[in-house]
């Protein structure tokens, strides 16, 4: 469903991709992992369009989208749905108008059926009846199950997860994973998601991709990767920071 | 090396104005290929419109008056005192009004248009309009650019007429002029062309000001004192084409009416 070929990217003169390959295929559950900073949120939005390689292909159902203006992306995107690490909801509308959003602009149903489905991916994010809301009174957890309920209320076939639960006490991140996987396993969707939460990767994935210095260091069924003797995996999963780190 | 540097400004310049005009031709592009939300107009034809009016006649007020008085004060030496009127209200509708009103709408709404674009861009909300497959063209540039167009002649004509009158109460009341030939004057001398040029103008400024603003937003970088960066570069590049395209406009216009 998605391939990626060689991809690199630099910003200014900080390579951040060099040569990154994956394949996704339909109605995966993929986890990235991958120090801070190594360059997970912009391989993300790579697979969407938002960012576009210096080299390399991207192809999306067989279309490569490297080679594609903003409009003929807006196509593709339809098939995504994503939440960002830091939400970015809109600041301008309220919740409810932020969760709504796409349903709006399709501009195909009722008033009164929005908002059921606007309740109704609020509900599931645990957020009942804040729709009246703007996003800056809401706490930062709380804007980023909003921000999760508007990347799947449209009913996406494809979610980026960046991060879904950093940011959120242990039980609402337990929550938000096993939402993620009900997403998953319920609406069939492809999932791909960031994190830095192994208990959460555990849940969430069926496969695991390690990004390391700009390349997929590793991959595999997630028991394996986590379970992985290799030392850069075993030390990152396991958190050992190695001793030159510690002698800084 | 300084004329490298020169160069790469030169270029950079370049590459800007190309992106610009780029921008305006997207704008028009949307325009014309779908429906703009008509909420998302309206909701900016009231901030551009509505909310800009004190500006603009205070503008307008403050113009007409110093105008008078200083015409009337030279004009007096050589006892043409009836034809300020005519100065003040053929100065104002072609030149002063669209201009000033221009200006004052760059600083109030340009301004808030770029900031505004520029933290939707820093805090990704600009990418996350784009994954819910919105393109910014579509929803943040076409109603502001469509507000700023229909706002700016209005404005712009609010501002002149309002500045005819106060030039009026100030030549008649304070300085002592026969209203009778004050207006004869006035209306005698202002043709149609004078006014058209005034609205054309504006038009012209109202487009320029919308899509230099939402370009610098659009483009912004860097947390907030990008935001600020960017801001002041809109409103000076916005000026400052307003202040350069008028001239070309005046030559343009007057060739085209009077010839
Ligand atoms: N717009 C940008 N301009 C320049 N450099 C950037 C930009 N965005 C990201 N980078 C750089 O790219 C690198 C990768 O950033 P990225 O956000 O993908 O990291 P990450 O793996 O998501 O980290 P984290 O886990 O902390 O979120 C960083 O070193 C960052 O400095
Ligand atoms: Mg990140």
């Amino acid at each position: 469903m998605i391939e990626v070929r060689d991809v690199t990217k630099s910003f200014g003169t900080q390579q951040v991709l060099r040569g990154v390959s994956l394949d996704i295929h339909r109605g995966e559950a993929v986890v990235i992992i991958g120090r801070s900073g190594g360059g997970k949120s912009i391989l993300l939005k790579h697979l969407i369009g938002l960012l576009q390689p210096d080299s390399g292909t991207i192809r999306v159902d067989g279309e490569d989208i490297t080679t594609m203006n903003e409009r003929s992306l807006l196509r593709v995107r339809r098939k995504y749905g994503m939440l960002f690490q830091m939400a970015a909801l809109f600041d301008s509308l309220t919740v409810e108008e932020n969760v709504g959003f796409v349903l709006r602009r399709q501009g195909v149903e009722s008033d009164a059926e929005i908002r059921r489905r606007v309740a109704e991916a609020l509900e599931m994010v645990e957020l009942p009846g804040i729709g009246h809301k703007m996003p800056s009174e809401l706490s930062g957890g709380m804007r980023k199950r909003v921000g999760l309920a508007r990347a799947i209320v449209y009913r996406p076939e494809i979610v980026l997860y960046d991060e879904p639960t950093t940011g959120l006490d242990p039980i609402a991140a337990d929550n938000i994973d096993r939402l993620i996987r009900r997403v998953w396993e319920t609406l069939h969707v492809t999932s791909i998601a960031v994190t830095h939460d192994m208990k959460s990767a555990r849940t969430i994935s069926n496969r695991i991709l390690m990004l390391h210095e700009g390349r997929i260091y590793s991959e595999g069924p997630s028991a394996e990767i986590l379970e992985s003797t290799d030392p850069v995996i075993h030390r990152f999963v396991n958190g050992i920071s190695t001793p030159r780190n510690l002698n800084e | 090396m300084p004329v490298l540097i020169i160069h790469q400004r030169f270029r950079a310049f370049t590459t800007q104005l190309g992106e610009i005009f780029q921008l305006l031709v997207e704008s028009l592009r949307s325009l014309r290929q779908q429906r703009p939300s008509w909420k998302d107009f309206l909701h900016q034809l009231h901030f551009v419109g509505v909310k800009s009016q004190s500006v603009v006649i205070t503008t307008g007020a403050a113009t007409g008056m110093v105008l008078c008085a200083q015409t009337f004060l030279q004009f007096h030496k050589v006892k043409m005192d009836t034809a300020t009127g005519a100065v003040v209200s053929i100065g104002m509708s072609s030149e002063l009004g669209p201009v000033l009103a221009a200006l004052m709408l760059t600083g109030r709404v340009g301004a808030a248009m770029t900031a505004e674009l520029g933290t939707m861009k820093v805090t990704e909300q600009i990418d996350a309009l784009r994954t819910l497959a919105a393109h910014p063209v579509d929803t943040l540039v076409v109603p502001r650019f469509l507000a700023l167009l229909a706002s700016a002649p209005l404005l712009t004509a609010e501002s002149v007429v309002v500045g005819i009158i106060s030039s009026w109460l100030v030549g008649v009341h304070l300085l002592g002029i026969d209203s009778a030939y004050y207006l004869v004057n006035m209306t005698r001398y202002t043709d149609p062309p004078d006014v058209l040029t005034g609205l054309i103008k504006s038009v012209v400024f109202g487009a320029i000001i919308a899509v230099v603003s939402c370009y610098k937003g659009l483009t912004c970088q860097g947390g907030a004192e990008g935001v600020g960066r960017a801001t002041t570069e809109a409103v000076v590049a916005a000026s400052i084409s307003i202040l350069i395209t008028n001239f070309f406009l005046t030559l343009f216009l007057s060739r085209l009416f009077y010839s």
